[in-house]
């Protein structure tokens, strides 16, 4: 679990982040969503420790986050996977080396046994043929889900995804979103993601919050979506007539 | 402007603190090391062999000009361009060269990584990243470059010796007179500790200005420039520094 109290962020006298609080469960996808400029990238970096909130406290289960230091940090760190928005592949290494790197750094595994994980990494996010291949080689969907597969091979606590569907057709992005929501199920592992593809809102929202203009203006869960009348959540999800007509044939029923 | 210099001596002092901090994984950062080491030493090898070849044919072209007609013996040519590399031309003058090869292609590597955001990857994975990426870099240079420089001197000399023997400036013998005259060895030490001091400043600050850099390619590409002309400019004050500190 994580639990953001308070977060506030902002750069020189620009406010960012205003008093966000927001609880992150275990074995749930955890969505925030919100348009673009609302806070979302800058919220998910203020998590994983990449920007300090300017006042507030992030929780990861009973740690303070906020107050470690650099070496704590980083021990929480190895507990954390993250898939960036454009992957963040190294583009000198091979598929196999990018998987494996986690691995080399931290862990005194043979040889044979970083190969085998990295085989089930690939295998899970269901890759094959691709191991001496360079990110380069790669098509958008199938780098995000080696992104995917690099997060997972240290057996991640948590999970973070900086907006996993960007540059990728609605089907593709299907397909990357149930492979996170299965991950998270099937580990048991605290997800956050950062979003605004609607498809993946109705997909896999287990939790969702939506920032609007650096302040938390709703929460709730994906079927609470097409029934809340919180005015700003109703103007991000049906901001295009055909879903605004999608919400008027639901109301019909 | 001094406030920005202040700024970014602070900074660098804290950051280079997080460089030498002990790494996570021996095996990765020697790695890291060697790959390095290739990059800087045979990767600038020709550009130092050609640079430093007509290095040392110039300099004994023109210590024979200025000697010509006086009553000074020809063999002084040779001691003169000797010491001459040794001192001051091998040691500075190929690292300003590698500030530029060596220095702009760190920074934009590094500058590339921040961009990319391989940097803040690696940050999550719980990679000191300060110390993973730089480490490696200076730890390399700083035992690189003086080979480098080692073989600019000798290049140089055989340089000069190539110019001027078959154009008639001077015989074989009266320039391996003069290089074999007057020899102080303490003069050796002093290019070694030059590249080194040298190898240090041009892959740190190099690396400094990659490792923080913002913005986009402009950014980089400033910040690539900026890497070579401050560590040229540091070279030139640790130059001096250097030649007053070691021949009082």
């Amino acid at each position: 679990m994580i639990r953001a109290e308070h977060i506030s962020k902002s750069f020189g006298d620009q406010s960012v982040l205003n008093d966000i609080n927001l609880e992150f469960e275990v074995g749930k996808t955890n969505l925030i969503i919100g348009r673009s400029g609302a806070g979302k990238t800058v919220l998910l970096k203020i998590l994983v420790g990449l920007y300090p909130p300017t006042s507030g406290t992030i929780w990861y289960d009973d740690v303070n986050f906020t107050a470690l230091d650099k070496k704590s940090i980083r021990d929480i760190r190895m507990k954390v996977g993250m898939l960036f928005q454009g992957t963040a592949l190294f583009d000198s290494m091979t598929i196999e080396e990018n998987i494996r790197f986690p691995m080399d750094m931290f862990t005194s595994k043979t040889a044979k046994e970083k190969l085998d994980r990295v085989n089930y990494c690939l295998e899970r996010v269901s890759l094959e043929n691709v191991l001496k291949k360079y990110p380069s080689q790669l098509s958008g969907g199938m780098q995000k889900r080696v992104g995917i597969a690099r997060a997972i091979v240290l057996e991640p606590k948590y999970l973070f995804c900086d907006e996993p569907n960007s540059g990728l057709d609605p089907k593709t992005s299907l397909v990357i979103d149930e492979l996170i929501h299965d991950i998270t199920v099937e580990k048991n592992i605290t997800t956050i993601i950062n979003t605004h593809d609607m498809n993946s809102v109705m997909e896999i929202g287990d939790n969702i919050a939506l920032i609007h203009e650096g302040r938390l203006a709703w929460e709730g869960n994906k079927e609470e979506v097409l029934t809340s009348k919180n005015e700003i959540l109703q103007g991000f999800v049906f901001a295009s007539p055909f879903l605004q007509k999608v919400r008027a044939l639901h109301a019909e029923e | 402007m001094k406030h920005n210099f202040i700024f970014h001596l602070g900074r660098f002092i804290t950051w280079i603190r997080q460089v030498f901090s002990k790494p996570e994984n021996m095996r990765m950062y020697w790695k890291e090391t060697m790959r390095q080491m290739n990059d800087i030493g045979i990767g600038s090898l020709i550009i130092v062999i050609l640079i430093s070849t007509f290095m040392g044919a110039v300099m004994a072209v023109q210590i024979s000009y200025q000697l010509g007609g006086q009553l000074i013996p020809k063999y002084y040519v040779g001691y003169l361009v000797r010491d001459i590399t040794i001192i001051e031309l091998a040691p500075t003058i190929t690292c300003l060269v590698l500030a530029g090869k060596v220095g702009s292609n760190m920074a934009a590597e590094i500058g590339g990584m921040r961009q990319k955001e391989h940097i803040d990857a690696m940050e999550i994975m719980g990679v000191n990243t300060s110390a993973f990426l730089v480490m490696p870099k200076i730890f390399a240079a700083v035992c690189v470059v003086p080979l480098l420089v080692a073989v600019a001197a000798l290049v140089s000399i055989g340089g000069a010796f190539a110019a001027s023997v078959p154009t008639g400036l001077f015989t074989a013998a009266e320039y391996v007179e003069g290089i074999r005259s007057f020899f102080e060895p303490y003069n050796v030490f002093m290019m070694f500790f030059k590249s080194v001091v040298f190898g240090f400043i041009l892959s740190a600050i190099s690396c400094y200005q990659g490792y923080f850099v913002t913005g986009g390619s402009i950014e980089l590409g400033k910040a690539s420039t900026t890497a070579v002309v401050m560590s040229n400019i540091a070279i030139l004050i640790a130059d001096y520094f250097i030649a007053v500190l070691l021949t009082q």
